[in-house]
């Protein structure tokens, strides 16, 4: 397997303040993050809201520019790219928003959002390529191409979100980043949209990055699964039935209940709640909330390693 | 005797009716799960069952509910204003606006004990102070001089939980409690809200639509869609032997580990809006089971009876 997309050590801070009478204050919203998305993988991300995932996610399709670190798609370093080369490129990396609601222009119908990547791209489609190329993507993604001329209201949040899907397979990617894609769908539709995300992977050859707070969801749909907490990737489970290591995730999977009244457990809530990210701890990031933590995790940051092919940034793993 | 007995309960909003035979019975000590997707009337049953219906220009005109022998539905508003925030206590969803952003927390929950249980300032400050460490809130008597805004949103949640017993409540009606919040938050305040139904033998009401929170938590459980109760039984049986093709259905939506490769199946379709009720059975489009007599005529919701099920083809219990 070839790797499609390498990442190494990217961070991004962001600044408030900086007032008259405020000082500059910055937040490390992604911090030293490391890892690889082999073609054809899915790799899910998963940590709960305020842990940078959603930034990571932009980060790497140079939604927004790094602090450090590099981004590199197939080898092509893509924080060293021009603008023109850049929306070139951008072609075979796409993204699928969490919110359908607002990730496509109420003024636009759905005939005008699935086609706008063309627009961008400036790929001179006739009249009639680009009705073929509508109900192309409308099919593939399960809807009429009655409802190319309809608008955003009109349609159902399922619906939306499979226009977001169409929107973003147009140009026909390798990679998709998918922020939380049914995180604000019921439950039904959620299991629609995730089994046609599954169809498509096979039929398109398609890599997906797949974001969510949702760890049975990541378990269910990813090969493998980063954690993340506070900005960091605490540990890089290589496959859904790695145990896990870090004590965090193992809060995480403790904390996700199980749809069965039988396996009914009592839950050791994890005490205290996430620091702020302006004034991080010296040590590990998770030390104040872990039950495992000793003098050296509050004063030295453990690095992620790989031990066994299982990353985990922990000084004392499980 | 049942502390809550709601039976064919059906409301309407101007000349839509939005909610209908609505049926249920709570024990003392009782947990039972509302459970359904967006627009299935489980947060309308909620506001029926506390006379809330009126804020939004509806009423409740079908059928009958029942708090520990007193019918509701006759009661005059003043009378329910005393039982409001006193003998039912509610907790709403999003705890980042069910405060006023303009007091202090401490002096929101004093208000509860001042107005329904007559205490002097300094009683009930002294009983917030309690309340607040029943609810596992580090350092009480400094948090009771805070804002909202400087809480975290599991905290202020705690403090939502806090003002709906401060009157000591018989009964609890929890509308998504958590859905706001993180994962492992979420744990939390599940946990917290077991323990208090235990510790003062309250009935809880827990509005949800997660299954798995249900499977995690409740005794009994009623399923909702498209505005009516489908399915209610004990959770157990529920989970084992669903009757109802929907319940089915969205019992194989929820993501977990899968045994034997078997993929996520979602319900094709969407639930209707208010204005598309189908004629007869509401689920019937979307039904693998359905035959002609289900867009005829509406299946009855069995009454009485530990289970009910509202369906022309019920599955067998096997």
């Amino acid at each position: 397997m070839t790797t499609l997309l390498d990442v190494k050590n990217l961070s991004k801070q962001f600044t408030s303040g900086g007032g008259l009478f405020r000082p500059v204050r910055s937040m490390h919203a992604v911090n030293d993050v490391s890892f690889s998305v082999k073609a054809g993988r899915v790799v899910g991300v998963v940590g709960e809201s305020g842990c940078g995932k959603s930034t990571l996610a932009r980060l790497v399709l140079r939604l927004i520019e790094p602090s450090s670190g590099t981004v590199q798609f197939e080898g092509i370093d893509l924080l060293a790219l021009k603008a023109k080369p850049l929306r070139a490129l951008r072609a075979r990396m796409q993204m699928v928003f969490q919110d359908p609601y607002s990730a496509i222009d109420p003024r636009f119908t759905i005939r005008d959002a699935v086609t706008e990547p063309f627009k961008v791209q400036s790929a001179g489609l006739t009249s009639k390529q680009t009705n073929d190329k509508v109900a192309e993507l409308l099919s593939v993604v399960g809807l009429s191409d009655q409802l190319a001329k309809s608008y955003p209201h009109q349609l159902s949040g399922g619906q939306k979100q499979r226009v977001g899907i169409a929107r973003a397979l147009a140009l026909n990617p390798d990679l998709l980043v998918l922020d939380e894609p049914t995180a604000s769908l019921d439950v039904s539709v959620q299991a629609q949209i995730i089994s046609l995300l599954e169809k498509l992977r096979d039929e398109l050859n398609l890599t997906y990055i797949f974001i969510s707070h949702d760890l049975s969801l990541v378990k269910y749909f990813c090969d493998e699964i980063l954690v993340m907490y506070l900005g960091r990737v605490v540990e890089a489970l290589p496959d859904t039935r790695a145990p896990a290591r870090h004590p965090y995730t193992r809060t995480l999977l403790d904390s996700t209940f199980d749809p069965d009244p039988k396996s009914r457990r009592t839950i050791e809530p994890l005490a205290g709640e996430v620091p702020s990210p302006f004034d991080l701890p010296s040590g590990c990031v998770f030390a104040a909330r872990c039950s495992k933590a000793t003098e050296k995790c509050r004063s030295q940051l453990p690095v992620l390693t790989a031990e066994g092919g299982h990353p985990v940034a922990c000084h004392n793993p499980l | 005797m049942s502390i809550l007995h709601v039976q064919d309960l059906g409301a309407s909003i101007a000349s839509i009716s939005p909610l209908s035979g609505v049926s249920f019975d709570l024990e003392r000590g009782e947990i039972i799960g509302i459970v359904g997707e967006s627009g299935s009337g489980k947060s309308l049953t909620a506001m029926s069952v506390m006379g809330l219906l009126p804020l939004i220009g509806g009423r409740v005109d079908q059928g009958t509910i029942e708090f520990d022998g007193v019918e509701l539905t006759k009661i005059s508003e003043s009378d329910y204003r005393k039982l409001r925030g006193g003998r039912i206590g509610l907790i709403t969803q999003n705890p980042m606006t069910s405060l006023d952003p303009l007091k202090k927390i401490g002096s929101q929950v004093d208000d509860v004990s001042l107005l329904h249980l007559g205490l002097d300032k300094a009683g009930a400050k002294a009983r917030t102070i309690e309340l607040l460490s029943d609810m596992r809130i580090p350092e009480p008597a400094s948090i009771y001089h805070l804002y909202p805004h400087q809480m975290s949103g599991g905290m202020k949640q705690r403090i939502v939980i806090a003002m709906a017993l401060a009157a000591d409540p018989d009964l609890l009606i929890a509308d998504e409690p958590t859905t706001a919040l993180d994962v492992t938050v979420q744990a939390q305040i599940i946990r917290l809200l077991g323990d208090l139904v235990k510790k003062r033998n309250l009935s809880l009401v827990l509005i949800t639509h997660d299954m798995s929170v249900v499977a995690q938590t409740c005794d009994k459980v009623m399923v909702m869609y498209a505005g009516t109760a489908i399915e209610r039984g004990p959770v157990q049986e529920i989970f084992d032997t669903p009757q109802h093709p929907y319940t089915k259905a969205l019992i194989a939506c929820i993501p977990h580990e899968i045994a034997g490769g078997e993929r996520l199946k979602g319900i094709e379709g969407t639930v209707p809006g208010v204005a598309q009720y189908p004629s007869g059975c509401r689920f019937h489009p979307r039904c693998a089971l359905a035959g002609d007599i289900c867009s005829k005529d509406i299946p009855t919701f069995e009454k009485g009876g530990k289970r009910a099920v509202a369906c022309h083809f019920a599955l067998e219990a096997s």
